[in-house]
């Protein structure tokens, strides 16, 4: 009997970096199929040596294909171990391996959107632009670094994950794992976003709505300060006291300041919530943000906003 | 622009093209790409600051399963340039040049998207190549056709960003010279509020009724301003572990303790 084909690390490293390519020829037709195939090219030219099996097993792989770019590496995991296992007699069917990809490819990718579009990426993304938004390098260097970090451990430990598990790895997918990382990405990233709404929606009413003469005390009378040093120390004394209504006699209160009394971002959240209704009623996104702008603009130039 | 510049431009814009289908690098994304673009014509501030600006309300983008979300990597590239050439003569108010390329990056990911459905069509053709060239194990043509398709998307970007490079840059300064106050200010207003639009597609992708809690409890506490996005991610992980530890545990003395709701009862009835 012919030594066993096995396929080394290194090819298995081959595959995982060409596995990055996945969405390259991405097609309306069969999607991810072409990238595929190319990641899986340094496996098929090791462990197939005629012309027959190396075009079967091109042909097999050029099928059609869509995931989650990331989580497809679980795939291609147990997709190595699977041909490995037919390149060395044993009786995999084409069917079997089509049926693993597309039995994998849908749940997976149900985890991987959440988790990485709409968790892990607005995290990082907020936390670099955040610092990038007061002109610091170390904004988009850190979004950058630890996204690849994080995208190419998971990307290589998952494939070796899936190809040494193998088949069995399947079984586990619809089980609880799955459904407790998916539940815990949207916790966290729920929470998230309920923050960076609060943080980062700014929308800011300038309509007074009252402006009230206050009684004395209530304000700092400048003109009985001591003169010199000490007059700025009492000043600095009294500020600290009253609070920022302190500085003038009349106290003004604007749209906005009675909003952010109820709830600090109110309007923001307002906002988002009626962007959520109506993108379910399926606006478009784009007819969204150009409103916006336009009431934006029709906010400064009618000088409520 | 120099010539080097315009070069080093068209790179970046190649990178990003490419990224904006493959999404593993992350060139695409306003922060890296705008970064990049202020880097190589030396105006890394501004830059990064409408890299900061535009990420806030590209967060929720993403290409989800056949879908297409409005395009991160043309938007980005273009604006940014856009940008740099109105800084050029260094009398315009930076903060003007920002927030009107925040504007024009919105229309621009729209024409970003036509872009890249059409090279996504254009790509059916390339993977009949594919099948043809797996027909005699021809494992150079696979290879070739991948790269080649990966190349186009690169081009859709790159193509654009060299004829925006030639606009004078007297002409991009003289319209943001002209433009009115409140135009410029009404823009910014807007910029500040589309950021929403972005969180409301991450929110209509996650939210059940059982995760709506969490969106509260972040909103509420990101208003206390000690708190910074490390430590409210902290937080969030933390409700996250807890919130499943429990439910974990509920369910499993479901089954035995007949959901009584009182440990110490459970315990006196085994006894």
């Amino acid at each position: 009997m012919a030594e066993e084909i096995k396929l080394s690390q290194k090819d298995r490293m081959a595959v995982a970096w060409r596995h990055q390519f996945l969405q390259g020829s991405w097609n309306y037709e069969r999607m991810q199929n072409g990238g595929w195939c190319y990641a899986m090219i340094p496996a098929i030219k090791k462990l197939y040596s005629t012309k027959e099996e190396q075009s079967a097993a091109l042909k097999r792989h050029l099928e059609f294909y869509n995931t989650h770019p990331y989580v497809s590496a679980p795939v291609i995991g147990v997709t190595l171990a699977l041909e490995e296992e037919r390149a060395n007699g044993q009786p995999v069917e084409d069917q079997a391996i089509q049926g693993v990809k597309v039995g994998m490819m849908g749940p997976l990718a149900g985890v991987g959107d959440p988790v990485f579009w709409f968790t892990v990426r607005p995290i990082l993304g907020a936390l670099g632009a955040s610092m990038a938004l007061g002109g610091s390098i170390v904004g988009p260097l850190l979004f950058f670094v630890l996204w690849n970090v994080i995208r190419m451990a998971f990307l290589w430990y998952t494939q070796e994950f899936g190809y040494n598990v193998g088949t069995s790895i399947a079984k586990d997918l619809s089980g609880g794992l799955m459904g407790k990382i998916t539940e815990g990405a949207s916790i966290l990233g729920m929470f998230i976003i309920g923050a960076l709404v609060q943080r980062w929606v700014s929308i800011g009413f300038t309509p007074v709505v009252s402006t009230v003469t206050q009684s004395e005390g209530a304000y700092i009378d400048w003109a009985s300060l001591p003169s010199g040093i000490e007059g700025v120390k009492a000043a600095f004394e009294q500020y600290a006291a009253l609070g920022p209504t302190g500085l003038n006699v009349e106290k003004v209160t604007t749209l906005q300041g009675n909003l952010d009394q109820l709830i600090p971002g109110l309007a923001a959240v307002l906002l988002t919530l009626l962007c959520c209704r109506l993108l379910k009623k399926n606006v478009s996104p784009i007819a969204i943000i150009l409103a916006l702008f336009a009431v934006g603009i029709a906010g400064r130039f009618f000088g409520f906003m | 622009m120099s010539m080097i510049s315009v070069i080093l431009v068209v790179l970046v814009a190649f990178l990003a093209g490419m990224e904006g289908i493959l999404d593993e690098f992350q060139f695409h994304q306003p922060l890296v790409a705008c970064t990049l673009i202020g880097l190589v014509t030396g105006h890394p501030t501004e830059g990064i600051i409408l890299g900061g600006s535009l990420q806030m309300i590209a967060l929720g983008w993403a290409n989800v399963g056949a879908a297409v979300a409005p395009d991160a990597a043309l938007a980005s590239v273009a604006s940014a340039i856009i940008m740099v050439l109105g800084l050029a003569d260094g009398t315009t108010d930076p903060t003007t040049a920002i927030s009107t390329a925040i504007a024009l990056a919105v229309p621009l990911s729209v024409a970003g998207l036509f872009l890249t459905m059409l090279c996504r069509t254009i790509a059916i053709p390339i993977v009949h190549f594919m099948d043809a060239a797996a027909e005699d194990a021809n494992f150079r043509g696979i290879e070739m056709w991948q790269l080649l398709a990966i190349g186009l998307q690169g081009v859709r970007i790159a193509i654009p960003a060299a004829l925006l490079c030639f606009i004078p840059a007297e002409a991009v300064t003289t319209m943001l010279q002209a433009m009115p106050d409140w135009l410029a200010g009404g823009m910014a207003v807007g910029g500040g509020m589309v950021a929403a639009v972005g969180y409301a597609m991450v929110i209509n992708m996650m939210a059940t009724p059982e995760v709506w809690p969490f969106f509260v409890l972040g909103f509420v506490l990101a208003a206390i301003n000690e708190l910074t996005l490390i430590a409210l991610g902290a937080i969030g992980v933390s409700l996250a572990l807890i919130y499943l530890g429990l439910k974990d545990f509920a369910k499993k003395n479901g089954g035995t303790g007949g959901g009584s709701g009182d440990p110490l009862g459970d315990i006196l009835n085994d006894y």
